[in-house]
């Protein structure tokens, strides 16, 4: 390890320097291009927008877009605005999350930690549930959903996202665990721990970033999610997304394309929140267990 | 009467067989070490001993009670485990107390508790930090607090020393003989370095392949193994373990040792162990550990029987406190330990004296010690 491979020197050079910057602030404009006409647009009054010059700063700036999306666009037949179904998005989000996350570490612990005759089998098959696709499951969950009275309600939604997520919470929380030493759990059993207690008492304090990842991976594909909110809500508990496409989509009237700019953009805040508060967490949870530290 | 007794004991994952019918028992007070090399079940056994692996068969009684159905925190033990195992979400004192916590020991007693043994162990400064911040050597004084801490019947020591510095190793080795002579306690011990076993151990078990290959004293595993694993694995550096041919000589024994170049070395053995004679004619594997074979000026002096013979010297080594020569008999390279000033050089003949009341014989076939 002595010698280094001149190949895996980042050159100093000022040229390269130079020429690596240009190319990575290119990459960032063109990310951020349709974030930065989303959000122009969304300033302008309907007319400036009719005027063409989409990448124009708007001549005279207004949040009246804003306040219709929020509180008063129609949705559907209602003129209600989005922050019904925001609430609603909310109020799915968070149980659903928080279950299929703790649902997870408790499977991540008993398949690392207390490990039973059949258990990799058992993991394999939950890993499994990862990879069939959601249009597959549509008619039996609605036929399970049905049965189970849930049909079309907040809770019938959660059930829907917090089954489809544990699969890949487990995962997270296996792989972490696998390196979390087994003697810990052993000291904890002599010191008269019991099952649950050594699992709150001593895994969950070290899981923090694995808690991170969990909680952004599952947060953003259930607040995101269009396909189950499409088929399973009912009038009263449709989500977010579904309702910015019946805002967006509506075939009636004049096209306000200021305001569906803003309903877009509210309707992925949550998500981007999310993503800068923890998202440093987020890279290095995903990271431990890949590299030996 | 025996403070914790293993009888029979057997484990197997399916068809395959950890620990094949072990029996120990160790009086109250004891120092019981397991030593072996790895993979011999000798952490398996202390385990089992633990209750953190269920045995597949026998029984293991601490202080004339069977605890081989109970949970580990019912067997009144405590476990100091080789990655020192302390919780790194706690503190010090956290860590310390957690036991006590969980069985709802009162606040007061367990921050007396804590204090206690913070003081025996001289760790008091560390109880607000948290293991990360600890060395490796503060770490191991925290486990054995956590231990200690307890109060429990049997103390179980899983390699204890191995994550730690060769210096560091031989203090804590010296603290733990120290707090075991002032606690009194019966601790059973895993290491696989022979020096710690021989140190601080009242009875050794010495294990391979899952069976107990001798029980006994230090001084007894030393001088007397049982078989040339025992006598081979024991000691550093380990006894020579050459080929001779026991013959007759007058009335006596003696073993002949084949020499590179030369007539065979013809030793007489007057106090030869009983059964030898049997062997009179044939192949023996001779044993003379290092020290039992020196320059003639530093043999024992107190030994009854000291023969001496010419050996070529291939290789010294000064070791500072000795001289290690190297040379061949019996087909074999042998180690002799001479005095430090001894006057002595490679490629010459050396007169070396052997001191055969230290001599075991050893039986070819079975490896069994002749008796």
């Amino acid at each position: 390890m002595s010698a280094q491979n001149p190949d895996n020197v980042i050159s100093h050079n000022r040229l390269t320097r130079a020429l690596i910057y240009i190319a990575l602030i290119l990459f960032a404009v063109y990310y951020l291009l349709p974030l930065y006409v989303m959000l122009v647009n969304s300033l302008k009054p309907l007319e400036e927008i009719r005027q063409g010059g989409m990448l124009n700063l708007p001549q005279v700036w207004t949040i009246e877009p804003w306040l219709q999306a929020w509180s008063t666009a129609q949705i559907g037949v209602q003129p209600t605005g989005l922050r019904p179904f925001f609430i609603n998005s909310i109020l799915m989000v968070v149980p659903a999350v928080a279950i299929s996350t703790i649902i997870g570490a408790l499977n991540g612990y008993v398949l690392t930690k207390w490990q039973f005759r059949g258990s990799n089998v058992f993991f394999g098959l939950l890993l499994l549930s990862c990879f069939i696709p959601f249009q597959i499951v549509l008619i039996p969950m609605a036929r399970i959903l049905g049965m189970l009275g849930l049909a079309g309600s907040l809770w019938g939604l959660i059930l829907v996202h917090v089954v489809y997520g544990i699969g890949f919470t487990t995962l997270y929380f296996r792989n972490y665990y696998e390196n979390f030493p087994t003697e810990l759990v052993r000291a904890a059993q002599i010191d008269g721990a019991s099952f649950f207690q050594i699992f709150y008492r001593i895994l969950l304090p070290s899981s923090g970033p694995i808690i991170v990842v969990s909680v952004i991976w599952q947060f953003t594909n259930i607040w995101n999610d269009f396909l189950f909110g499409a088929s399973f809500s009912g009038a009263a508990t449709t989500p977010m997304t579904v309702a910015l496409n019946n805002l967006v989509s509506s075939s009636t009237g004049v096209k306000e394309y200021n305001v569906h700019f803003a309903g877009a953009i509210l309707a992925a805040l949550p998500t981007l929140i999310v993503y800068i508060v923890s998202g440093r967490y987020f890279v290095r949870g995903l990271m431990s267990g890949a590299v030996k530290g | 009467m025996s403070f914790l007794k293993i009888s029979n004991l057997r484990k197997s994952y399916g068809a395959l067989e950890i620990l094949k019918d072990i029996n120990l028992e160790i009086e109250q007070g004891g120092f019981l070490v397991l030593v072996g090399p790895s993979g011999c079940g000798k952490s398996t056994l202390l385990n089992t001993i633990a209750g953190l692996e269920p045995i597949t068969s026998g029984d293991i009684a601490i202080d004339g009670r069977s605890v081989a159905g109970l949970h580990p925190s019912k067997r009144d033990i405590a476990m100091v485990f080789q990655s020192y195992a302390l919780y790194p979400n706690m503190t010090v004192a956290g860590n310390i107390a957690f036991g006590m916590e969980i069985r709802g020991v009162p606040k007061e007693e367990r921050d007396k508790a804590i204090k206690q043994v913070a003081d025996m162990l001289q760790i008091g400064h560390l109880l607000d930090r948290k293991p990360g911040q600890l060395s490796g050597g503060q770490r191991q004084r925290v486990a054995m607090g956590r231990a200690l801490v307890r109060d429990p019947k049997l103390f179980l020591f899983d390699e204890p020393l191995s994550n730690l510095d060769a210096k560091l190793r031989v203090d804590m080795r010296t603290e733990i003989k120290r707090l075991h002579q002032r606690m009194k306690t019966t601790i059973v011990y895993v290491t696989h370095d022979q020096i710690e076993a021989m140190t601080l151990a009242t009875k050794i078990a010495v294990l391979k392949d899952g069976v107990l290959q001798q029980f006994g004293s230090p001084a007894d595993i030393y001088n007397n193994p049982a078989n040339t694993f025992v006598a081979d694995f024991m000691g550093s550096p380990a006894m020579n373990l050459l080929k001779g041919k026991v013959e007759q000589n007058g009335s006596g024994l003696a073993v002949s040792l084949a020499r590179h170049q030369a007539e065979p070395l013809v030793l007489s053995v007057p106090n030869a162990p009983g059964s030898l004679s049997a062997y009179s004619g044939k192949d023996v594997i001779f044993g003379i550990r290092p020290e039992a074979l020196t320059d003639p000026d530093g043999a024992d002096r107190n030994a009854c029987t000291v023969a001496e013979g010419d050996c070529l010297i291939e290789v010294v080594e000064p070791a500072g406190a000795d001289t290690f020569a190297v040379t061949h008999l019996g087909g074999k390279e042998i180690v002799a330990r001479l005095r430090a000033d001894v006057r002595i050089a490679a490629g010459q003949t050396a007169r070396l004296a052997f001191n055969l009341d230290k001599a075991v014989f050893f039986d070819p076939a079975s490896q069994l010690r002749i008796s």
